[in-house]
């Protein structure tokens, strides 16, 4: 339920896409990080259902995953946070959030376009 | 017929942040200060929005988020609180255009602060902006002191948290050390509010920082 409003999104901006450029989608490349509170084989399964009669109908979504990474506020480096700790593993200071991990967009679609 | 590649590189959100943008600038013409109020099914929403009300000496109304029924804004309409009810029928969070549909049904005959209370839920509303100032983010202490270790986002996001249900410390076991130390990781800037909607405790404090912030 959750994913199906969203799924509906990314099939618009595909197919607006492809009618500016008066052409079919064939394949759309997502890029969703595991903090956006999105999950990406949810989409996947809501694809195909909502694309159907649009000009992404019979496209493949190709689904590149980001993990969440804290950057520690004393070294400066980033690292993927352990369950129930913020603790940075080079020098044990504290990790804050970042973006990385939280991505959600359309990266790219391939279209086939009719020749002139 | 020839293939083509072609860059898009946009948000799935812009939608939904292009309606939330036009709420806000509504809100705004009409002097409204509008409170994003996220926690999950139980934390005491409504009590606390009305306990806040009550100590806010401003012109309130309030939008109430649920699945189904309308028994919050019943509760608040009885006690003569300028109230619109959505429901969004499954749906696990308010987004941007079902809160632009009620705030059109909502008469703002005076500057004053809106509370929007999302459905239930730790989760998904921190994800959608839905035109508001400030998110509130309302937790108890029987929700667990884990919380913000689990639920990161909503921790993250939050401009003011409250925490419910402090006369129940003595019962449960909540370590509110590892609670307010998963708090600062995530977020250094939110006050945290201890209160409770059994005694009215804390309540007076809580809608101080609100007024201050919302310049009233």
């Amino acid at each position: 339920m959750h994913e199906y409003p969203v799924t509906v999104q990314i099939v618009d901006i595909a197919s607006e896409t492809a009618k500016k450029n008066n052409g079919r989608v064939r394949r759309i490349d997502l890029v969703v990080g595991e903090d956006s509170g999105f999950i990406g084989e949810s989409i996947q399964m809501y694809f195909d259902v909502v694309a159907e009669g649009t000009p992404c109908e019979g496209a493949q979504l190709f689904i590149e995953c980001v993990k969440p990474q804290l950057r520690c506020e004393k070294c400066g480096k980033h690292f993927e946070r352990k369950r129930f700790s913020f603790q940075c593993p080079y020098c044990c200071g504290d990790g804050e959030p970042t973006t990385i991990g939280k991505e959600f967009y359309v990266k790219s679609v391939e279209l086939e376009v009719e020749d002139q | 017929m020839h293939m083509m590649k072609a860059d898009v590189m946009v948000d799935i959100h812009a939608r939904n942040n292009h309606i939330a943008e036009h709420v806000h600038e509504h809100l705004a013409e009409h002097k409204i200060f509008a409170v994003n109020i996220m926690g999950a099914p139980g934390t005491g929403k409504t009590t606390t929005l009305e306990n806040l009300l009550k100590h806010l000496d401003i012109p309130g109304y309030v939008i109430e988020g649920d699945i189904e029924s309308d028994i919050d804004t019943e509760r608040l309409r009885s006690q003569n609180i300028a109230a619109s009810q959505i429901n969004t029928f499954g749906a696990c969070h308010l987004d941007a255009p079902l809160v632009h549909n009620a705030i059109h049904a909502l008469q703002f005959d005076k500057p004053g602060i809106l509370f929007i209370e999302n459905v239930g839920n730790l989760v998904c509303p921190a994800e959608f902006s839905i035109g508001e100032d400030i998110k509130l983010l309302q937790v108890s202490v029987t929700d667990g002191s884990d919380k913000p270790y689990k639920y990161p986002l909503a921790f993250e996001k939050a401009d003011i948290i409250v925490l419910n249900k402090i006369d129940l410390l003595p019962y449960v076991d909540f370590d509110e050390a590892f609670f307010m130390e998963g708090i600062r990781h995530l977020n250094k800037k939110a006050p945290v509010f201890k209160v409770s909607g059994k005694t009215g405790e804390g309540f007076a404090e809580a809608a101080a920082w609100i007024k201050q912030r919302a310049r009233f």
